[in-house]
């Protein structure tokens, strides 16, 4: 965004106090941590005061200040707690430099509009920390899964050694457990077979279906549209018990009286379960796309002499295909991320991934399931990135400008 | 010659009248739209509604002990439980009798599971019963009534009467009471003791959680999604990953995940011990209980109350706000008056998806919820799966299913079911 | 003429009747149920490899033993059982029975005869406690407790766990009610015969849960038997209940400071069934697999993997050490004599009448 605002530096009245601030929060958490709050906080205040006003006295140089501010921060971070402290005291050095500046600079209003008071700027502020607050409740989970994976211990918790950065304290053990492991790769294998199965067949039937309830005349539109979207909404542990029920009978049905060996009779029952189960995205994102679609593209194309068949392939497909894209891939993620189901419908032949690591979490607890929760989050990012290509794919498709 | 325009019919090309071309034409519009419907239709109807609903039929069903005694239920029909007197001997020759042929079948020990889920005890006594009965001459050996009270001191008390009796229609109501923490007597529904009574509470827990969730969501969905409609698209994109890589993290990933936080041993304690917030002695309860639960699903759950949200505000032009504080509006007034009425759709379409998601939810109370933390949902698992007590299973199920029907058809009407957005 | 296509005719049937059970008609494939984890291990180990190796049958491992009689009863209606062998706990085998989910054994017939030519009936003895169940193990659910979390005196008795005063700290118990009552009423005084004609009274049932609110509020419930050896090496419990086969994993294998009770230990048996209504070919090779696999020497196999104790008596004698530790397993059994004297035996019947009634009071008390 262009600067909208002339900044001015700021008089040390408001710099000071404020960096005198920072310094109390920071002094009190390292105070607690030693024992006694109250001295931490005045230790903190004094010297970020004072460092802040050494800082601003030779503000000319800002790079050099930022850079010994990094340093210093980095070193006594080491003395202090290691290797760990150093790679904390290092972060909090280049933050505390950027902040001084930022603060004595005015740089902070410089994205602002000039006409806001100062009150509105500190809850722009607030509110931007607030939102920060919440992405880093979304995605810490995720990421503290990650290096935990590497543990060299068998538990769920960071080990000394971790802290300190020793070889040690890591390994690719788990990750060994998961591709040796029968058990591991069975299910991984399972997964992989059951979900595009299911994924192919809901993406077939549901787009067939999408393309219909999008004709302008469609009988019961609403019902039918609902019906296609509850078992999305039907909670799963009900769909499971139904299907519980229901596919001992089918099994029964296709084994004795059409005579389907017992194995692939266990993984039909499951396909169609985890399909019936992803039908509803494919409709949301399909009908989402046909929504936008020019039905005029059809008929010129009729025109032009086209069959239905040529102008569905030919016309209509390309055009819905990041709909129908999506689609699958939540189908897919729906499929491979199913475990209430699959533990009702499913015998230990069929065992997903998913399964594997419910009875993971619920009996033996081992971090190999931190190591496939890795790989899985890896490939959710390749799938985003997917879906993300796809999109401006289609919106460069329809001439619009990329947003 | 002039053709009147209001009497003669429009003709179409190949001199069909056009009305009746036109009718066709949609007919066959219609057609072909139900056609390339059907296939799915069928299937979701066969391999989704279908089991939903014979599964919810088990909550009614009780044929078992009409079939397995049929003279008892024909001969208990004259008697009058409420009166508090023993059935005459004519009863007990019947059962005698049914239990006789019922044992040949080994049926007996079916009904005896049956009624045990009504009187605990029943078990054993059908158990019991069948092994003397089964030597017993029918004619020879008459009258019964002694003999069974002899066998087991229950035929000699009026309670397993008044059980078979209540029990022994078709179709009963008594799942259903019994899910509710009500039971079935000779005097109609009733509380079942103190002791017993935790399925309501169950259901209360589930609602009130999942209110506590909903309510988390948007406050904590709010923020972010006036941030993410609010920046410039480029900004907004990025920070949007950060909102859908959870959405699209396997549900076990972020569940074991938030193992890791919260437990005693976990990231979270081990954090506010190293900054001293926490004693180490006193490391904070945050999993296997409500807190675990509400936590990890708000969570989970985030992203499907940003997202309508999201969308919702995107369509707000921000000069509105602009014009309402030109005008004279304090900046609240402006939010609350101008913004916020705005973005009710958004928040609730949120909202219901957000709860109805919340309601059903039954991986993850399992896994961070402890005792404190489950839901209706892990009841039903544990009806099925464990106690094997299956209609009431099945009741529980209809309920909850009930509930989750009413929102769901609220949502179509507030936001319209083809509105429902994924992702962006 | 007419005698002698009499005898052909019998003498052909006999052929057929014979072959089914010499091998010829069995099934190449069978599936078999367990509960997965180190007792499948032991299985494996003991039982089925060498079973394969002997007839070459390939054996299915489902791991569904926890959710058996639910499964079986389903597929049972539907008329569809992909299941040939079934391990499962004696209430639940005695319950899959009475429903006429399991096939009735002949203990003379289907089962080994002991090496020094006993009967199995009378090997098994007591432990055959219904006539579709072949026990397989004895295993006891018990406490164990960190040694250095507890002070200077160990304690010796499960009412050691009621004592908050001597003990303070976390313990576990299992979230259900089958143990705990026992245990309950047992430190709240009662004498161990006299346990569940007390528990059968209204009066029996709120002094066990009056006892219970005593140390409710330092109780951590669990509902798997991994829950309670993780506690107690994160040291989160000083004590708490479990299989004792995961707690000499837990001290024996991954040597955490953690001792156990052998006290008022409540022990239960596991075994197989047999489904009902299995096809010819299949059940033929079912009865032979359990044939083989409950012989004395296959069941004190299973011992040198896991330390439960051979459901035979002539088993026990031929216990030795474990197969990688190398520890003499005889000692961790709950079936030695030593680790008998203060067990309690849990009783069947009395849970198969009053568990539903007990579980739903237990849930409610747990709720409040």
């Amino acid at each position: 965004m262009a600067i909208m605002t002339v900044i001015s530096r700021k008089p040390l009245s408001f710099v000071l106090p404020s960096m005198g601030l920072l310094g109390a929060l920071f002094g009190i958490l390292m105070g607690m941590s030693m024992g006694n709050a109250g001295l931490g906080i005045m230790i903190g205040a004094a010297v970020s005061v004072g460092l802040s006003y050494v800082t601003i006295l030779s503000a000319a140089k800002e790079k050099m200040m930022r850079w010994s501010l990094f340093f210093l921060s980095l070193i006594s971070g080491y003395y202090a707690f290691g290797p760990a402290g150093m790679i904390a005291g290092g972060l909090w050095g280049w933050f505390y430099g950027w902040f001084v500046f930022w603060l004595f600079e005015g740089r902070y209003r410089a994205r602002l509009h000039s006409y806001l008071t100062s009150g509105q700027v500190l809850w722009h502020f607030t509110f931007r920390l607030i939102c920060g607050a919440v992405f880093a409740y979304l995605i810490m989970p995720i990421i503290v899964v990650m290096p935990l994976s590497f543990n060299a211990q068998n538990y769920f918790t960071f080990t000394p050694e971790m802290l300190q950065f020793d070889p040690a304290g890591y390994s690719l053990k788990h990750y060994m457990d998961f591709f040796y492991n029968n058990e591991w790769q069975r299910s991984f294998k399972n997964s992989l077979i059951i979900a595009p199965i299911a994924t192919v067949i809901s993406v077939t039937l549901g787009t067939l279906a999408a393309i219909g309830l999008s004709q302008s005349h469609v009988p019961f539109k609403r019902l039918i549209t609902a019906l296609l979207i509850s078992p999305m909404i039907v909670p799963l542990i009900i769909s499971a018990t139904g299907m519980f029920f229901f596919y001992a009978t089918v099994g029964n049905f296709l084994e004795n009286s059409l005579g389907i060996d017992k194995n692939l009779v266990g993984y039909v029952k499951v396909i169609l379960a985890h399909s019936v189960l992803g039908i509803p995205f494919v409709i949301i994102t399909v009908t989402a796309t046909l929504v936008g679609f020019d039905n005029s593209l059809t008929r010129a194309s009729a025109n032009m002499g086209a069959g239905p068949v040529k102008t569905f392939f030919k016309v209509q497909m390309p055009l819905i295909m990041p709909g129908v894209v999506a689609g699958g891939l939540f189908a897919f993620i729906t499929s491979f991320d199913e475990v209430v189901v699959i533990m009702f419908v499913g015998s230990s032949k069929q065992k997903t991934l998913p399964w594997q690591m419910f009875i993971g979490l619920k009996e033996q607890i081992s971090p190999t399931i931190l190591a496939v929760a890795t790989i899985l989050v890896c490939m959710s990012i390749a799938l985003l990135v997917t879906l993300e290509l796809l999109r401006r794919r289609s919106e460069r498709l329809r001439g619009l400008s990329p947003s | 010659m002039s053709v009147n325009p209001i009497t003669a019919p429009l003709l179409a090309a190949d001199g069909t009248p056009l009305k009746k071309s036109l009718g066709r034409a949609l007919r066959r519009q219609k057609i072909r739209a139900l056609m390339l419907i059907a296939p799915l239709l069928l299937f979701v109807f066969v391999a989704f509604v279908m089991p939903i609903v014979s599964m919810l039929f088990r909550s009614v069903e009780n044929d078992i002990v009409a079939n397995t005694l049929p003279q008892t239920v024909l001969e208990l029909k004259s008697w009058n439980a409420e009166l508090g007197e023993l059935p005459p001997e004519i009863v007990y020759a019947a059962i005698a009798s049914d239990i006789k042929i019922a044992a040949k079948a080994k049926k007996h020990t079916k009904v005896g599971l049956r009624l045990n889920y009504e009187q605990s005890g029943a078990s054993s006594l059908f158990k019991k019963t069948a092994r003397q009965v089964k030597k017993w001459d029918l004619d020879a050996d008459a009258p019964f009534k002694e003999k069974l009270i002899k066998v087991h001191k229950s035929w000699g008390q009026i309670e397993i009467w008044q059980t078979l009796k209540v029990h022994s229609s078709n179709y009963t109501s008594g799942y259903f009471l019994n899910a509710i923490d009500m039971r079935k007597t000779v005097s109609g529904p009733e509380f079942q003791p103190e002791e017993k009574q935790v399925l309501i509470l169950l259901f209360k827990r589930t609602l009130i959680m999942s209110l506590i969730i909903m309510g988390a969501c948007i406050f904590l969905g709010y923020p972010v999604a006036w941030l993410l409609a609010n920046l410039p698209a480029r900004q907004s994109n990025l920070l949007m990953i950060l909102v859908l890589l959870p959405f699209w993290t396997s549900l076990l990933v972020r569940t074991s995940a938030w193992k890791v936080m919260l437990q005693q041993q976990g990231v979270i304690n081990d954090l506010l011990v190293q900054i001293g917030l926490v004693a180490d002695s006193a490391r904070l309860v945050m999993i296997n209980n409500e807190t675990g639960t509400i936590v990890a699903m708000t969570h989970i759950l985030l992203p499907f109350m940003i997202l309508p949200m999201y969308s919702v505000m995107q369509t707000i032009p921000p000069t509105y706000l602009r014009a309402a504080k030109s005008l004279g509006a304090t900046n609240w007034t402006a939010f609350w008056r101008v913004y916020f009425p705005q973005t009710v759709p958004g928040i609730g379409a949120g909202s219901i998806l957000v709860f109805i998601l919340a309601i059903g939810y039954y991986i993850t109370p399992e896994i961070v919820g402890g005792s404190k933390g489950v839901f209706i949902s892990n009841r039903i698992a544990y009806s099925i799966l464990k106690s094997l007590n299956w209609g009431l299973g099945a009741a529980l199920a209809s309920i909850l299913l009930f509930a989750v029907l009413i929102l769901y058809w609220t949502y179509d009407k507030i936001v319209g079911i083809d509105n429902v957005k994924l992702g962006g | 003429m007419l005698s002698r296509k009499t005898i052909l005719a019998t003498a052909a049937l006999s052929l057929v009747a014979g072959s089914a059970f010499a091998g010829g008609h069995m099934s190449s494939e069978m599936t078999i149920v367990s509960w997965g984890g180190a007792y499948s291990k032991s299985q494996l180990k003991a039982y089925h490899e060498p079973y394969s190796a002997i007839t070459g049958v390939t054996i299915l491992n489902d791991e569904s033993s926890g959710t058996a009689t639910a499964k079986l009863r389903a597929m049972n209606e539907a008329n569809n059982i992909t299941w040939d062998v079934v391990d499962v706990e004696a209430g639940p085998a005695m319950q899959l029975c009475d429903e006429g989910l399991a096939m009735v054994i002949d203990p003379d017939t289907m089962l080994a005869r002991a090496p020094n030519d006993v009967s199995a009936a009378d090997d098994f003895g007591d432990m055959l406690v219904s006539e579709c169940f072949i026990p397989q193990i004895v295993y006891s659910t018990t406490f164990g407790y960190r040694t250095d979390l507890v002070g200077s005196t160990a304690p010796t008795s499960v009412c050691d766990v009621f004592d908050i005063a001597a003990y303070p700290g976390k313990r576990s118990l299992f979230s259900y009610p089958i143990n705990n009552m026992e245990w309950a009423l047992l430190c709240d005084g009662v004498a161990k015969a006299d346990i569940y004609d007390v528990l059968e009274t209204s009066d029996g049932q709120d002094r066990a849960f009056a006892k219970l609110d005593t140390i409710r509020d330092h109780v951590i419930w669990v509902d798997a038997g991994s829950t309670t050896p993780q506690l107690l090496a994160d040291g989160e419990v000083i004590m708490g209940a479990t299989y004792n086969g995961r707690l000499f994993a837990l001290i024996e294998e991954q040597k955490q400071p953690v001792a156990m009770i052998w006290d008022g230990q409540v022990m239960d048996l596991d075994g197989w069934i047999i489904p009902a209504g299995l096809s010819p070919e299949r059940q033929a090779r079912a009865l032979d697999y359990i044939m083989f696999a409950t012989d004395t020497t296959r069941l004190a196999d299973q011992s040198k993997w896991i330390p439960y104790g051979p459901a035979r008596k002539s088993s026990a004698p031929l216990v030795g050490k474990h197969a990688e530790l190398g520890i003499d397993m005889a000692p961790h059994m709950p079936t030695n004599p030593v680790n008998l004297e203060r067990a309690f035996l849990m009783n069947y019947s009395f849970w198969a009448d009053y568990r539903d009634d007990f579980d739903a009071k237990f849930q409610a008390w747990l709720a409040k």
